[in-house]
């Protein structure tokens, strides 16, 4: 017994060497680039022209300012796209999931179903703002099909309305993850034991009622998984409304997202706002990421409870 | 009948949805299909449902470009795309065995700090990332595209979760007694038996990396290392009215259409690996 754990404590040892490249590669590029980051925002330190200006420390004079202008504005934005996009993705997540599990309820070509709905997962997603913005264009083939079949009189101006370019971000977003989502969700309700389900049915629970009184409850670890990872998904909206808006966010920066207000500082070398910014969204993904982190733990430890209530059965 | 009625409703409502849902997922791509095989002045006429014979001329005219170089896009995206799918899945795969078999005294705190910047977006640290770069003399290639995939923690959840339900300590111990090295155990046993996790952790990473706009935006300049995403938005920013529009439905197919190929094949496989991991970028 002791040779043996003389013999283990030798090996662990070897742990060392094989997380090394992940928390060296970690280590210089994301958290050298994050202090950078983090220290870069105390300072005023731009390029106008060909000057570089600064840096010179101001303190929290970044944060202010960013505060001051559009920031709150753009941020809105970013959360009125996200919704436009997550309302239907959940609902018509949860009712295909729900859809795919029942025993009753045969769908012929479920395979074929699945395949389509995920496959817009994969498209890239800035090839597919382009694509919606050739298609949606005023002489778009869209515009003309409705032209064609008589629901509209002149072509419509898709891309100049607030309402139109908010509506095709939000299809996008909603036609690229609802896929995945009702994939994710079904996996779940698979995992609830069936008895319940028969149980329930036996004793007279229709369809409505088994759905919202024994499935949404139990998958309600995973919804809120769902919801939090999307939210962080959404936080990061970039490149749907960043093709198809050509970087404007228009009209009148109403689909301006702050991702895109990130790049164009990055761009334009404003180092100090940036990192001003960049700092805001840390404060708020931290706080998602531990969300995210309490929820996979608690489920963790739920499972060990459970198997060991298992075993002392 | 009277108990069939009901069912039957609820099964042509739900087929009736699905339908629709799956229309919408092809509608576009197919007008997108139907329009690349047409040319410039067919399109101007107006939208048509059936396919033209201009494709190859479109394709020729897409390839020949030297203002958007496609295929060297294309080139590149593979490069960089192949690359972070071997270097992540190899070094996550390395991480979470290393994690999972030895018990070393920093071994608990490692894993809490991985599980902490599980979903941590990158744009946050993208400001120090690209001084950083500069500095380092990668700016402008295609480097800072791929070297950071070594540290992706949810492939090392992936990973990780993988080995506790699939590798017996017993195997490694086994290793040991034959005299195997700990590498060569690691390189030579229990990377086959990881095999299905990596080809699953593979292909979401490539997809994830040929898609990636932000970072490379940042980081590319010249023309000739510019990666698909790029070229599209480049596309997105010319003056656009003066193209021909077949050609442009052609670059936009070019960009997606690898990807459908892929998907087309593996699909089955591609949604297991949803269905199993919860855990996506």
């Amino acid at each position: 017994m002791d040779a043996k754990r003389a013999k283990r404590v030798d090996y662990s040892k070897f742990g060392y060497f094989f997380i090394l490249p992940f928390f060296v590669t970690f280590f210089v590029f994301s958290f050298i680039p994050l202090v950078d980051t983090i220290r870069y925002s105390f300072f005023e330190y731009y390029r106008s022209g060909l000057k570089e200006v600064g840096p010179n420390f101001v303190g929290l004079g970044n944060y202010i300012a960013l505060l001051k202008s559009d920031l709150l504005r753009y941020a809105g934005n970013t959360f009125t796209l996200w919704m436009l996009g997550f309302v239907p993705q959940i609902i018509i997540s949860l009712v295909l999931a729900a859809w795919f599990t029942d025993a009753r309820l045969k769908i012929h070509g479920e395979q074929f179903f699945k395949v389509v709905i995920y496959l817009p997962n994969l498209i890239m997603a800035s090839a597919f703002a382009m694509l919606f913005f050739t298609m949606f264009s005023n002489s778009g083939p869209v515009n003309s099909i409705l032209m064609d079949m008589g629901f509209a009189k002149k072509p419509i101006d898709f891309m100049g309305t607030v309402g139109g370019t908010r509506a095709l971000v939000g299809l996008m977003n909603f036609l690229m993850w609802f896929g995945n989502t009702a994939i994710m969700l079904m996996a779940a309700i698979m995992g609830i034991s069936p008895d319940l389900f028969e149980a329930a049915s036996l004793d007279g629970c229709t369809h409505t009622q088994i759905f919202f009184k024994i499935t949404l409850p139990l998958i309600r670890p995973i919804l809120s998984y769902t919801l939090i990872t999307s939210m962080i998904g959404g936080l990061q909206m970039f490149d749907v409304p960043q093709i198809l808006t050509n970087g404007q966010g228009s009209p009148d920066r109403t689909s301006y997202t702050l991702i895109m207000f990130l790049n164009s500082h990055l761009k334009a070398s404003n180092y100090g706002m940036a990192g001003a910014l960049s700092v805001y969204l840390f404060i708020v993904s931290a706080i998602l990421c531990f969300i995210v982190y309490r929820m996979l733990n608690d489920d963790g430890e739920k499972k060990s409870k459970r198997s060991k209530k298992k075993e002392a059965r | 009948m009277k108990e069939h009625k009901p069912i039957n409703v609820r099964s042509i409502v739900a087929h009736t949805v699905l339908i629709i849902l799956a229309f919408l997922c092809l509608f576009f791509f197919y007008i997108l299909i139907i329009n690349s095989t047409r040319s410039h002045a067919e399109l101007q006429k107006g939208f048509s449902a059936l396919p033209s014979t201009h494709f190859l001329e479109n394709f020729m005219s897409v390839a020949n470009d030297g203002t958007f170089p496609m295929l060297r896009g294309i080139l590149n995206s593979l490069i960089v795309s192949s690359c972070c799918a071997a270097i992540c899945t190899y070094f996550s795969a390395l991480t979470a065995y290393g994690l999972y078999v030895y018990q070393f005294k920093l071994r608990n705190a490692a894993f809490t700090f991985i599980m902490m910047i599980l979903v941590m977006p990158t744009q946050v640290t993208a400001m120090g990332f690209l001084r950083l770069i500069t500095k380092m003399g990668m700016y402008d290639t295609l480097l800072p595209m791929i070297i950071p995939s070594i540290a992706s923690p949810a492939v090392f959840y992936f990973m990780y979760s993988y080995l506790q339900s699939s590798l017996p300590l017993a195997l490694v111990e086994a290793a040991r007694i034959d005299g195997s090295g700990e590498f060569r155990t690691f390189n030579s046993i229990v990377l086959p038996i990881m095999k299905p996790a990596i080809a699953v952790q593979a292909i979401f990473v490539f997809v994830g990396s040929w898609n990636n706009y932000f970072i490379p935006a940042l980081v590319l300049q010249s023309k000739n290392k510019m990666t698909v995403p790029i070229l599209i938005a480049t596309l997105r920013g010319a003056d656009y009215m003066n193209f021909n529009m077949g050609k442009v439905y052609m670059m936009i197919t070019v960009a997606i259409v690898p990807i459908i190929i892929i998907y087309l094949f593996l699909s089955k496989f591609i949604i297991a690996g949803v269905a199993l991991g919860g855990v996506k970028e």
